[in-house]
């Protein structure tokens, strides 16, 4: 008989498949018996060590850690150095925690890779382990430790660590005879079997707890057993008793009693979720039997030494030689399956094969379905149970059965089917041989594509999980993208390669794909110790953002300057500058700037604002005489007070001045320090403020006050040409409104700006009077624009008519208003017209 | 991304206790047809001080932009900085392209332009009413603060000036000659609707007050604060100083009487009428020049240092870096310092970064360019800004803005072919530059919306000068700039104050 077709076994009416799922072909050095032994749930991989440690006397040679796939396939074999290990389970990550007797909990990765490691205190430490257990629990796994002194310790996630210390059992004197974790209400119990007595224990306090309708006669429970999703709850007491009822204790679901007394090696659940039927499979050295809520119990041989792994619906059974599944049947395929079934779905299953035959049945079945009107249900059976067929013989029967069924439907929704098929697709994939993780559907969809997706790259089986993404469609971030990227990380670990050749690699495979990050993939060799090859990596990082920071923590600040500047992100280049300022000596960083004129002039911004004196320095080792100056007369007025103090910093910027070869800038300087100190013998001689004005304002004040023959002196040390001053006293003593002191003004001597501004500024202190006296000394050009300034229109009529000015005619003509001037304007109208005639 | 704010604050030791949030400030709608980064320090920033910190936030918004109305299908530059934001941002698009792909263009044309291309316009005294209202009242972010002497009471008012303000819209691009006569004339029209009233019946009168009043008080409102405005520029600008200060400035810009000026500029300074404005001519005149000779340069700087001050010995130090004031040299001016750094830069990425320097090489040909580009219309007998004829009439007929004729000839080509001599006089023969993506290029000639991207700001002039383009051409101008700037403001920034 084919070994992979299954069998039927029925606890009275429930019936039950069993079916090998591999014939193992691993190549066991060891007995089972003589191994500590883990199987990671959902079609995980198995971890063997073989356990020298428990016999007497310890033995010299090491042993060996070896981990192989669910299929038997050797994924890692190491010698363990270690010391002395109590158990070894898997955590949902599948990664092999080994806790030792000393309480350091050894974590390693899938391929034997050493991940870390973690204690779990010292009061382990000092007590020894005397057992331990990993259990998973929605945040995760977690590490449950009973120590020698008989008090337990765990921790509810290994990720995350918090050693939680439980209470103390009263009166314990030896070790439990068995116990477990519980998960209740989020929060993990450990329930222990003492003698006849069951202890509780959660964070605070400890209980005794009695399961109802136990039978009497009860001294020892020596196996106990949680389901799965830890509702369930089995007992199998000294009497050869098995209590099942919910892992809360307040509810008996049903009992067996087996007469066998002999403690059984290993006890577990087997039923599906929201299944109403229990069952649970013990097994000892030669014996298995399935007992459940039925008078008599499956039994079966052992040939070989087994091991259980409880799973999500069933139990798997792994040997020497076979891997073997034992699941309750699936409501669907009970349907269709059961012997002479009248279920829509088996009926149309009866159809489809009698259609292939070309007999005219094929009609009568399908017409039977269709007069009850159950065609769609006979179709949804036939996808599902195909969904729980491990064969894809039978897969295919079952999918041509529903495909043939759509046909008689109108507006049967085809994404169930097609899922399905998709579905079916992807898990005969992963159920092969050479992959070994052989999920059931359920499993599967409790587990979730993006898991799976993980799993399969934790086992490097990158091609298969880029197949399955494209399948799938899944959108390229969270599918071939992400897988690429764990590829590359992989790949970078790689230290027989090149790092030429894994960067080309790296690039070729990953391009331009969305959601690649080359910066991760850098990090994570420079994590390995390859420089080199990180820095070619980030070559390919398209955001500068990514690729800068990773470059300063490499210490290849220069790169990473050249990098920020390239990026434009002046951000970024402060990053570095700030970084760099911090690593360099101030003489390197300095030359680094100067070759690197942005993040120079970005420098020199940020010590305008922050660092003064760096900024002088800075100007100095370039030489930069010019802005040297520059920066000492800033200083001159914004950061001395001193009179002294200011003179002094003038004289550096004029020396700067002279050797910037600026003589005009080195000059205006000198002439400030003069007036500086000027101004302050001012102040000191005449009072009030004299202090930061300006030459042309010192003079004024000066004029303002009345001192006249200073202004002068000044005027004339400063060598203020003629002009301005003539400027700066008609201002000012107009200002004052000392006419008297500007007539005198204007007759010393011949003005060098001419009379007009005279008029014009007698005018705006409405002096007509004062204006008119300057008017008529105003020069020809200009004479028409006094007149009219001062108000007299007929007499610049005159003076335009004289001069034939067609420009100052059309001036006076434009200032020419109502009758007053009504004469004047037909003067210059005639003028006009006689000037037209010739 | 703040990489070195987080920094500092780690080093404070206090980054655990501040949560950081990024402010992506980079377009402020000023109007409908204006976006600005208000930037004002930009300017200073990069100009002068050669900092690119900007140009970062330049390229996020152009990101912003595209990413809101699709692909720019034609991009034009001109400016070492324009090239760099185009660059910058077509690195963001590539990162993150997805988006943007597909999309149909909105904008047909983007232009983006530095500033120190056109000083010139900049440094121009404005004369189209808005630009007006700008350099005498300043206008900020679209609002100004109008003082009593405006308002008519003795508060002041803060005003938003926009395309909502519906007879400041009408008047904004208006020569400021006309703007008073179509007050006056809006104002008879106000009066006449008013004046509707009289006759009517009473259902007719209901209609009045709950439809049209507000209206009609609203627009009177408007309207009397405009009047008052502009009597306010009038009482400041018609005096006979400003009218010589505009011949001046035509002087120059037509390079004629460059004596007369130069001692026009003497005057100025002697008689401290204003540091700004003062500096503000000897940066026209050295540009238009082509540079002081060494005699003004060094003559004007004293008399200018006598009258304002000794500190601004730095500001005549910034100018000078910025190109804006210089003194004519034969041959190459470059100091010892600056050559040895341009020896020293000889990778490319530091390559492009060179700006501050060479901008002091720069020489500004402003007279060849102008004669090239016919940037000073011929005069045949009056100018009439009423009806105008080209963007010269910002400038009362004397100039047409050069930034804005750069912007003509090369949407007229398409491309800069044709412009080689052109962008050689302005020393940009490697910083112009066309891109976009061309495949989808039959639509994208129907879209008649143009970007103008002003780096270092722009002014209202300029804005009314394609404004009144877009009107004859029929295309509709869209403008960024990362400041409303006048010449004012440009000098101010070069200007050192004491603290």
């Amino acid at each position: 008989m084919d070994p992979s077709s299954k069998l039927t076994y029925w606890l009275e009416s429930a019936p039950l498949w069993k079916y090998e799922l591999y014939s193992m072909d691993w190549d066991l050095k060891e007995e089972l018996r003589d191994c500590l032994v883990a199987a990671a749930p959902y079609g995980g991989p198995i971890a063997l060590l073989r356990n020298p440690w428990r016999k007497e006397k310890a033995a010299s040679v090491r042993p060996v850690l070896d981990i192989y796939s669910a299929s038997g396939m050797p994924l890692a074999s190491l010698l363990w150095k270690s010391g002395p290990v109590v158990s070894l389970g898997w955590s949902a990550e599948e990664e092999l925690l080994c806790v030792q007797e000393d309480g350091v909990v050894l974590v390693y990765g899938l391929h034997g890779d050493f991940r870390r490691h973690f204690s779990m205190g010292n009061e382990v430490l000092q007590n020894r382990v005397l057992d331990a257990r990993i259990f998973h629990t929605e945040f995760g796994s977690g590490v449950a430790i009973l120590t020698g002194a008989h008090r337990f310790t765990l921790s509810a996630n290994v990720g995350d660590l918090k050693l939680r210390r439980m209470p103390e059992v009263p009166g314990l004197q030896s070790a439990p005879s068995c116990w477990t974790t519980l998960c209740q209400d989020r929060v993990a119990h450990i329930l222990l079997a003492v003698g006849p007595d069951l202890y509780l224990l959660d964070h605070a306090t400890c209980s005794t707890v009695t399961p109802p309708g136990l039978a009497p006669g009860v001294s020892s429970f020596l196996q106990m057993a949680v389901s799965f999703t830890y509702r369930h709850l089995a007992l199998f007491t000294d009497t050869g008793y098995i209590w099942m009822g919910t892992a809360s204790l307040k509810e008996k679901l049903c009992e067996f009693n087996c007469n066998i007394r002999a403690p059984p090696k290993q006890m577990v659940w087997c039923s599906r979720p929201r299944s109403k039927e229990r069952a649970v499979v013990v097994a000892w050295e030669k014996r298995l039997m399935v007992v459940g809520d039925a008078p008599e119990s499956i039994q079966f041989v052992l040939d070989e030494d087994s091991y259980l792994v409880p799973e999500l619906d069933g139990v798997r059974i792994f040997s020497r030689s076979t891997h073997e599944f034992l699941h309750e049947v699936p409501v669907a395929s009970e349907e269709i399956f059961k012997i002479a079934s009248m279920a829509p779905g088996a009926l149309l299953l009866e159809a489809q094969k009698e259609y292939e035959k070309e007999s005219q049945k094929a009609d009568e079945y399908l017409r039977e379905i269709q007069e009850l009107g159950q065609l769609t249900q006979a179709v949804q059976q036939c996808i599902e149970a195909a969904g729980h067929e491990h064969r894809p013989d039978m897969q295919k029967s079952l999918l041509r059965a529903a495909s043939f069924g759509k046909c008689f439907l109108d507006r049967f929704p085809p994404d169930g089917f097609v899922r399905m098929c998709q579905d079916l697709r992807v898990l005969n994939a992963i159920r092969d041989f050479h992959i070994g993780i052989p999920l059931t559907y359920s499993q599967y969809k409790q587990l979730t594509i993006q898991v799976l997706l993980d799993r399969l790259v934790l086992r490097r089986l990158y091609p298969l999980a880029i197949q399955i993404c494209e399948y799938l469609r899944l959108p390229e971030v969270q599918g071939v993208s992400r897988i690429l990227a764990h590829w590359a990380c992989y790949k970078v670990q790689q230290k027989d390669v090149s790092d030429e050749d894994v960067a080309r690699a790296i690039n070729q495979k990953l391009g331009d794909t969305p959601g690649v990050s080359y910066s991760d993939i850098a990090a994570r060799a420079y994590g390995c110790g390859r420089t080199e090859l990180a820095i070619k990596l980030l070559e390919y990082e398209p955001r500068s953002g990514e690729q800068v920071p990773l470059l300063l923590k490499m210490k290849r600040s220069k790169l990473a300057l050249s990098k920020a500047i390239e990026s434009g992100d002046t951000d970024l280049v402060f990053t570095v500058l700030l970084h760099l300022k911090n690593e360099l000596n101030r003489g390197d960083f300095f030359m680094t700037l100067r070759n690197q004129p942005m993040a120079l002039s970005l420098y020199r911004q940020f010590c305008k604002h922050q660092e003064l004196e760096t900024l002088k320095d800075l100007y100095n080792q370039d030489d930069n005489h010019q802005e040297l100056g520059s920066f000492h007369i800033r200083a001159s007025y914004a950061a001395e007070e001193r009179i002294e103090g200011r003179v002094a910093a003038l004289q550096t910027a004029a020396d700067a001045f002279y050797k910037a070869k600026n003589e005009f800038a080195a000059k205006a300087t000198e002439d400030q320090m003069r007036l500086l100190r000027l101004q302050r013998r001012l102040e000191d001689e005449l009072g009030g403020q004299f202090l930061d004005l300006s030459l042309h304002d010192t003079v004024t004040t000066l004029i303002l006050g009345g001192h006249n023959k200073r202004a002068e002196q000044l005027a004339r040390d400063f060598r203020i040409p003629d002009k301005r001053l003539c400027w700066l006293k008609l201002t000012a003593l107009a200002d004052l409104e000392d006419w008297e002191e500007l007539e005198k003004f204007s007759k010393s001597k011949k003005s060098p700006i001419g009379y007009l501004p005279f008029v014009e500024i007698c005018m705006k202190q409405h002096n007509k009077y004062e204006a008119k006296k300057y008017a008529s000394r105003v020069g020809p050009e200009q004479k028409v624009k006094a007149l009219l300034l001062v108000g007299d229109v007929a007499q610049a009529a005159d003076v335009a008519i004289e001069r034939r000015n067609e420009a100052e005619l059309s001036l006076v003509l434009s200032h020419c208003t109502g009758a007053t001037d009504g004469a004047t304007a037909d003067k210059i109208q005639r003028a006009r017209a006689q000037a037209q005639k010739k | 991304q703040f990489y070195a704010c987080e920094m500092v604050l780690e080093e404070e030791g206090i980054y655990g206790d501040v949560s950081c949030d990024e402010w992506a400030f980079s377009l402020l709608p000023l109007d409908v047809d204006l976006l600005s980064m208000e930037l004002p320090e930009f300017f200073r920033d990069y100009f002068l001080e050669g900092d690119q910190r900007w140009i970062n936030t330049v390229a996020q918004a152009l990101h912003l932009l595209s990413t809101l109305y699709g692909p720019f299908p034609n991009c034009y530059g001109i400016g070492r900085c324009a090239k760099m934001s185009h660059e910058l941002w077509r690195n963001l698009e590539e990162e993150e392209d997805s988006e943007t792909k597909g999309r149909k263009p909105e904008i047909g044309h983007v232009f983006l332009l530095d500033r120190d291309v056109d000083f010139v316009t900049a440094l121009c005294s404005q004369v189209v009413y808005e630009g007006l209202v700008d350099d005498t009242f300043r206008i900020k972010c679209g609002s100004v603060d109008f003082g009593p002497e405006v308002t008519s009471s003795d508060k002041s008012l803060k005003v938003l000036l926009n395309a909502e303000d519906k007879v400041f819209h009408e008047i904004r691009n208006e020569h400021f000659s006309n703007v008073f006569g179509f007050l006056s004339q809006k104002a008879r029209n106000l009066q006449a609707q008013y004046d509707r009233r009289r006759g009517m019946d009473i259902k007719q009168m209901k209609n009045f007050v709950s439809q049209e009043l507000k209206g009609l008080k609203q627009e009177h409102r408007l309207l009397s604060l405009h009047i008052g405005a502009c009597e306010s520029i009038m009482k400041k600008k018609t005096k006979q100083d400003f009218q010589e200060l505009i011949k001046t400035e035509h002087a120059l810009l037509e390079g004629f009487s460059i004596r007369d000026s130069t001692s026009y500029i003497e005057e100025h300074i002697d008689r401290q009428v204003s540091p700004i404005e003062s500096l503000r001519l000897m940066c026209l005149l050295s540009i238009t020049e082509n540079g002081l000779i060494p005699k003004d340069y060094r003559s004007l700087k004293t008399q200018y240092l006598q009258s304002y001050g000794p500190e601004h010995l730095l500001t005549f130090s910034n100018l000078r870096r910025a190109g804006l004031l210089t003194e004519q040299a034969p041959g190459d001016t470059l100091t010892a310092v600056e050559s040895k750094v341009s020896k020293l830069v000889t990778d490319k990425a530091a390559g492009k970064i060179t700006d501050a320097f060479s901008s002091l090489a720069k020489r500004s040909n402003f007279r060849a360019i102008s004669k090239k580009l016919n940037l000073i219309p011929r005069v045949d007998g009056e100018y009439d800004l009423k009806v105008p004829r080209d963007m010269a009439y910002v400038f009362s007929g004397a100039y047409v803005p050069l930034s804005c004729r750069v912007i003509e000839q090369v949407l007229e080509r398409r491309s800069w072919q044709g412009l080689e001599e052109v962008l050689r006089l302005l020393n940009c023969s490697e910083l112009a530059f066309t891109g976009g993506t061309k495949d989808d290029r039959a639509p994208s000639e129907s879209l008649r919306l143009i970007l103008v991207v002003f780096l270092g700001g722009c002014t209202f002039s300029e804005i009314s000068a394609l404004r009144f383009l877009g009107r004859e051409k029929g295309f509709r101008f869209i403008f960024l700039t990362t400041a409303v700037t006048n010449s004012a403001r440009l000098m101010e920034a070069m200007s050192e104050v004491k603290a």
